[in-house]
C-alpha cells in the first residue's frame, strides 16, 4: 500500500470519501514525516500541530455528517508571508518575530472554508527578497533532492515541504519567480495565476503591483484544485479580478491538440545549461506529440525585464517595508530617542538584502532620478506586457525552461547578488506582464538535479495553461519522482 | 501706501464627514471626544498585508467640493504614495494624490470691506487619508492615537491671490460655510475637522517676482489665522527693511502669548518619493457621474444670497450677512416658513437677535440651539407687522423669549402687552394729558416744535408704552389743530 505522504490530494480526497482513511491519519502521517525530515530539510518556520490535529478531527467529524468541501481533511503549509489568525507571521524576518496577525489572508480563509487543515507556515527568503531561501533571517532550507544544494526561492520553504512530503501541498508567492523556481529546483509543480486572480489581501506586500499568491503541489491536478478555492474577487483588495472562475478541474480534458504553443527565441539564454535546454527541447517534443502546433516567437523586449523588475519591485518595496518601525507590531529595538529607535529597529531587524532593496528603490523614486528610473522602468513595462498581449494574439500557450540552470549548491551565488538574479531572468517578465505560468518537472540535469518545464498563459488563462500542463503530465512520469530522501 | 504687498495662499485640510475612514469599514469617531485608538482597525493601524479600498461617499463628497468650488474635474484621478517616517503614519507613507489631483483650476469669490468682489483662485484639490495624533508627555515621551488615522481628508490649495489678512479671513469664511453647506464637514477648527494653513510672503514694489514664503500651521481658529498672518507679514517686513532676509520655514503660531515659533528651518525641498499607489486603481470621473452629482448640490452661498436679493427684495449687504453662516441662512428660512415677512424677519435677526446674541455672548452657529425657536421669532415678527404690539414692545418680548423660550403670543397674553390702537381710549387719554400740560401745549403752539415729542412720550408713558404710536400722533396732532383753530 502506498504511504500516506506519497498520495495526492486527488488520491487522499477518494480514500477520505470512501472512509479508507481519516484526515487524522493522514495528518499524523504529514506531521511524523515533519518530525523525521524537518530538522534536516528546515522548511517550516512553525509547526502548528495541535492545531493541525484538532483541524484534522474536525473535518472527519464534517465528513461524517455528510458534509462536502472541496479539500476537507487536506494537510497543506503556508508560505511565511501569508497573514495566519492566531499564528505568528514573521516573513522570515526578525523585525516580525513575535507577529501574531489578527486575521487570515483571504486566500488562506478560503482555503480554511474549503476544509483545510494547516500544518504550519514556511522559509523563505526574508520579505520574498531571494531566489534561494538563503536571505532567511532564521535558517537556510535545503533542497531534498540533495541537501547541499538551495531548493530555490523565495518560497524554498515550500517547495522543499512539498518535495519531502511533509505536507500534501503549499501556498507560495511570486513576486518575479519566486513561486516557480522553487517549483523548478524542488521537481513540483508550482502555479503563478495571473495578477489580480487570487486575492493579495492579507499577503505582506513585497511589490504590490506584481505579488501573486499560488498552489505549490505534486501534480497539476491538485495545483488546479488548490486554485480553484482561492481565486476570485475580494473585495478587500481593490485590484483583484472581478471575472468569474472557471471550472479548472473540468479543463483537465488531457486534449491539446490544435493547442498553438509558441516559443519565445529569447527565453533560450546564453549559459543555460546543456541539459536544461534538451529536457525542455524534448519536453516541447512531447507538447507537439500530444497534437499542440508548435511556433516559433518572440518577445522582443525580454532582456529589460530584469533591470525593469529591479527597479519596479524595489521601489514599491521602499514604500511596502516603511511600516515595519516596531511600534505597533513586531519586535522593536530601544534606541535613545524615536529617531535613534526607528534606525535601531531597522538596522538590526533587517537583513543585508533587504536593506539593498529598500535602498535601491528609495534612489529610484528619489526626486531628480524619478522620470530616469521608476518612470522609465513603468514605460518599459508597458512594452513588456504588449510584448504578451500580441504573443497571445497567436499563440495560446508560450512554453520555455523555468530556470536556465538547476538547484545550485548553497553559498554558491550568496557572495553575488547579481549572479543570483539571473536566476529569475526566465520568470520575471510573466510578473511584468501580470500573465500566469507554471513549472512542471521535465527531466533531470546536473547532480541529478529536477528540471522544471515553463508554461505560460496569457491573463486569466489559468484554464488553459492548467489543460496542457496536465497533459504533459499525464503522458508522463517526471512529476511522479520523489526524492531518494523520501523513498522508502 | 506701504511699499510692501503681502503675498497669502491658503492650504486646506478638511476632513470629509463620512461613517467609515477613506480606505476600510473602520467608523470615523470624533477624535476629541473617542478614547485614543478606540476606532481603529488593521487597516488603518499599518498592518501588514493590509489593503485600502476606496470610500466611494468620501470620493463624491470631495468631488462635491470641486464642483462647489468651480472646478474642473479631470477625466480620471489617482492616488500616490507620500513617504515619510513618523509615528502618526502607520505605513510610513500617506495615501495622497500626487499627479492626477480629483479637481483642478477653480475658484472662490469674496466679497471685499469696500463691497468689490475679488475672486481667488483654487489651485487644486485632492483626497487623502488623515494621519494619527501624536500627544508629548514629557520626559521624551509621546502618546500615539490612530483613531484619525485614515479619515477621509480633502486637501484644498489656493492660488497666491490673497493679499491681505481681511481677504484670508473673508476667503477662509466662505469656503468654511461652503462646506457646511454641502454638509460635508461642520467646519469646526478647534477639533482639527477643518485646518488652515498659511503661506506667506511679501513683495517689494519694485520686486519682478516672489520672495521667499514661510508655511504658518496649528492655526486653530479664523481669529488666529488673522492675527498669524498680521504678525508674520510685519516680522518678514521687518527682517527685509533691517537688510536681513526671511529663511524658508514651518511656523507654528502660539495663539496664548500671540507670537509666531519656528518649528523647523526648511533647509532643501521636502522629499517624498511620491508614485503611484500599487494597491489601488486609477479613479474615472464618468462625466454623466459628474453631472448627476453636480445635479445633486445643494444651493450654494452665492445662489442663496442672489435668490434672497432678486426673489425677496433684500439689500446686498443683508443677503450676504444671512447666507455667511449655514445656520442663521437655515434659520432665516424657517421664519419665513413660518409666515414672517422677508424683509421684516431679516431686520429682526440682523439687528435684534445678533445684538442680543453680541450681548449674552452666543456662536451664530448655535442659533438652532437657543431658547428662541424660529417659529417664535416668526410670531414676534407677525406680531409686530400687524400692529398687535409695537416695535418697542416686540424688543421687550425678544428679551422674555430669550429668558423663558416662551412663545410671544404666549408672553403678550401674559404680560398684557398688547398695543393700544382704539382712537377713542387713545383720544381721552390724549385730553387728559393736553389738559395736565398746558403750558407745554401754549409753548409748542408758540412755536416749540419740538415740544411735540414731549407730549407724545407723556400719552404713551400713560399707555405704559403700548399705544400705537402711529394712532397716538395723529390724534395729538388733530386735537393740538383744533385748539389752534
Amino acid at each position: 500500500m502506498t504511504r500516506l505522504v506519497e498520495l495526492t490530494i486527488s488520491e487522499a480526497l477518494n480514500k477520505l470519501d470512501a472512509g479508507e482513511i481519516t484526515s487524522v491519519e493522514l495528518t499524523q502521517a504529514h506531521l511524523d514525516q515533519i518530525n523525521t525530515l524537518d530538522h534536516t530539510i528546515k522548511a517550516f518556520i512553525t509547526v502548528t500541530p495541535e492545531l493541525a490535529l484538532e483541524q484534522a478531527r474536525q473535518a472527519d467529524e464534517l465528513r461524517a455528517q455528510g458534509i462536502k468541501k472541496p479539500l476537507l481533511g487536506i494537510p497543506l503549509a503556508i508560505k511565511d508571508v501569508l497573514s495566519t489568525k492566531g499564528v505568528e507571521t514573521t516573513c522570515a524576518s526578525k523585525i516580525l518575530k513575535g507577529y501574531v496577525p489578527l486575521f487570515d489572508a483571504t486566500c488562506v480563509a478560503r482555503l480554511y472554508e474549503a476544509g483545510m487543515v494547516m500544518l504550519g507556515k514556511l522559509n523563505m527568503d526574508e520579505f520574498a527578497m531571494g531566489s534561494s531561501t538563503e536571505n532567511s533571517a532564521f535558517f537556510n532550507t535545503l533542497n531534498p533532492w540533495d541537501l547541499e544544494r538551495v531548493p530555490g526561492g523565495s518560497s524554498g520553504g515550500s517547495g522543499a515541504a512539498v518535495a519531502a512530503l511533509m505536507c500534501m501541498g503549499a501556498l507560495g508567492t511570486d513576486t518575479g519567480g519566486s513561486i516557480r523556481l522553487p517549483g523548478s529546483f524542488c521537481g513540483i509543480t508550482a502555479l503563478k495565476p495571473s495578477y489580480g486572480r487570487v486575492s493579495r489581501y492579507g499577503l505582506i506586500a513585497y511589490g504590490s503591483s506584481l505579488d501573486c499568491a499560488g498552489p505549490m503541489t505534486r501534480t497539476v491536478e491538485d495545483a488546479a484544485r488548490l486554485l480553484q478555492v482561492m481565486a476570485g474577487h475580494d473585495p478587500l483588495d481593490s485590484t483583484s479580478m472581478p471575472d468569474p472562475v472557471p471550472d479548472y478541474l473540468a479543463a483537465l480534458t488531457g486534449d491539446i491538440r490544435g493547442l498553438k504553443i509558441g516559443i519565445p527565441k529569447e527565453y533560450f539564454v546564453e549559459g543555460m545549461q546543456p541539459e536544461v535546454e534538451s529536457a525542455v527541447r524534448v519536453a516541447i517534443d512531447k507538447l507537439q506529440e500530444l497534437g499542440a502546433q508548435i511556433v516559433e516567437i518572440s518577445l522582443p523586449h525580454t532582456e529589460y525585464s530584469l533591470p525593469v523588475y529591479y527597479l519596479v519591485a524595489t521601489s514599491e518595496a521602499s514604500a511596502n517595508l516603511a511600516r515595519f518601525d516596531g511600534i505597533r507590531y513586531g519586535s522593536p529595538v530601544q534606541g535613545e530617542d524615536m529617531w535613534d529607535t526607528y534606525r535601531k529597529t531597522r538596522g538590526q531587524g533587517f537583513g543585508d538584502e533587504v536593506k539593498r532593496r529598500i535602498m535601491l528603490g528609495t534612489y529610484a523614486l528619489s526626486a531628480g532620478y524619478y522620470d530616469a528610473f521608476y518612470g522609465k522602468a513603468t514605460q518599459v513595462r508597458a512594452l513588456i506586457k504588449r510584448d504578451f498581449e500580441q504573443a497571445f494574439q497567436t499563440v495560446d500557450l508560450i512554453v520555455a525552461p523555468t530556470s536556465p540552470s538547476v538547484a545550485f549548491k548553497l553559498g554558491e551565488n550568496v557572495a553575488d547578488p547579481l549572479q543570483m538574479y539571473l536566476a529569475d531572468v526566465l520568470t520575471i517578465a510573466v510578473n511584468l506582464g501580470g500573465v500566469c505560468g507554471i513549472s512542471v518537472p521535465c527531466g533531470f540535469g546536473m547532480g541529478n538535479m529536477p528540471i522544471g518545464l515553463q508554461l505560460i498563459g496569457p491573463a486569466l488563462g489559468e484554464d488553459v495553461l492548467l489543460r496542457a500542463a496536465h497533459a504533459y503530465q499525464t503522458a508522463t512520469e517526471w512529476h511522479k519522482s520523489l526524492p531518494p530522501l523520501v523513498q522508502v | 501706501m506701504s511699499e510692501w504687498t503681502p503675498i497669502i495662499g491658503l492650504e486646506v485640510h478638511a476632513e470629509m464627514l463620512t461613517r467609515s475612514k477613506m480606505f476600510s469599514a473602520c467608523p470615523v469617531v470624533d477624535s476629541v471626544e473617542a478614547a485614543p485608538n478606540t476606532a481603529v482597525d488593521p487597516l488603518s493601524l499599518g498592518m501588514p498585508g493590509t489593503l485600502p479600498v476606496i470610500n466611494q461617499l468620501a470620493m463624491e463628497y470631495g468631488l462635491m467640493v470641486g464642483l462647489a468650488l468651480n472646478c474642473e474635474i479631470p477625466p480620471f484621478n489617482q492616488f500616490a504614495r507620500k513617504s515619510y517616517f513618523y509615528p502618526d503614519l502607520p505605513k510610513g507613507y500617506q495615501i495622497s494624490q500626487y499627479q492626477y489631483p480629483l479637481a483642478v483650476n477653480g475658484y472662490i469669490d469674496i466679497t471685499l470691506e469696500n463691497g468689490d468682489i475679488k475672486r481667488i483662485g483654487i489651485t487644486r484639490a485632492h483626497m487623502e487619508e488623515d494621519t494619527g495624533k501624536l500627544t508629548h508627555v514629557g520626559h521624551g515621551a509621546s502618546l500615539v492615537d490612530y483613531n484619525r488615522a485614515g479619515v477621509p481628508l480633502l486637501e484644498i490649495v489656493s492660488e497666491p491671490d490673497i493679499r491681505s489678512s481681511a481677504e484670508a479671513e473673508a476667503y477662509a469664511r466662505k469656503l468654511r460655510a461652503i462646506l457646511q453647506y454641502l454638509g460635508v464637514n461642520h467646519g469646526d477648527m478647534s477639533k482639527g475637522i477643518l485646518r488652515f494653513e498659511a503661506n506667506v510672503s511679501v513683495m517689494h514694489k519694485d520686486d519682478k517676482g516672489f520672495r521667499t514664503r514661510t508655511e504658518i500651521k496649528n492655526l486653530n481658529s479664523i481669529r488666529s489665522m488673522v492675527r498669524a498672518i498680521d504678525y508674520e507679514i510685519a516680522r518678514q517686513i521687518k527682517l527685509y527693511e533691517s537688510g536681513d532676509t526671511v529663511k524658508p520655514a514651518t511656523l507654528g503660531w502660539d495663539e496664548q502669548n500671540g507670537k509666531i515659533l519656528i518649528q523647523r528651518y526648511k533647509e532643501r525641498a521636502d522629499e517624498y518619493r511620491y508614485f503611484p499607489e500599487p494597491d489601488l486603481p486609477i479613479v474615472e470621473m464618468q462625466p454623466e457621474y459628474v453631472e448627476s452629482v453636480r445635479q445633486k448640490l445643494p444651493e450654494l452661498p452665492d445662489a442663496k444670497k442672489a435668490r434672497f436679493m432678486d426673489v425677496l427684495g433684500l439689500s446686498e449687504y443683508d443677503a450676504r450677512q444671512l447666507v455667511a453662516e449655514q445656520a442663521i441662512a437655515h434659520f432665516y428660512e424657517d421664519v419665513l416658513a413660518a409666515g414672517a415677512d422677508a424683509k421684516s424677519a431679516a431686520n429682526w435677526i440682523l439687528v435684534s437677535l445678533f445684538s442680543l446674541f453680541n450681548k449674552e455672548g452666543v456662536d451664530r452657529e448655535t442659533v438652532n440651539d437657543t431658547p428662541i425657536s424660529a417659529a417664535n421669532l416668526a410670531e414676534l415678527v407677525k406680531l409686530v407687522d400687524s400692529g398687535t404690539i409695537n416695535k418697542g414692545t416686540g424688543e421687550k418680548v425678544l428679551s422674555m423669549m430669550w429668558q423663558t423660550g416662551d412663545s410671544p403670543q404666549a408672553i403678550v397674553e401674559r404680560e398684557g402687552l398688547a398695543q393700544v390702537s382704539d382712537e377713542a381710549v387713545i383720544g381721552a387719554e390724549v385730553d387728559k394729558v393736553l389738559a395736565a400740560n398746558a403750558g407745554l401745549v401754549d409753548r409748542f403752539l408758540a412755536g416749540e416744535q419740538k415740544l411735540f415729542g414731549a407730549l407724545v412720550g407723556k400719552v404713551m408713558g400713560a399707555f405704559k408704552g403700548r399705544a400705537n404710536a402711529q394712532v397716538v400722533n395723529k390724534i395729538l396732532q388733530d386735537k393740538i389743530n383744533e385748539r389752534k383753530s
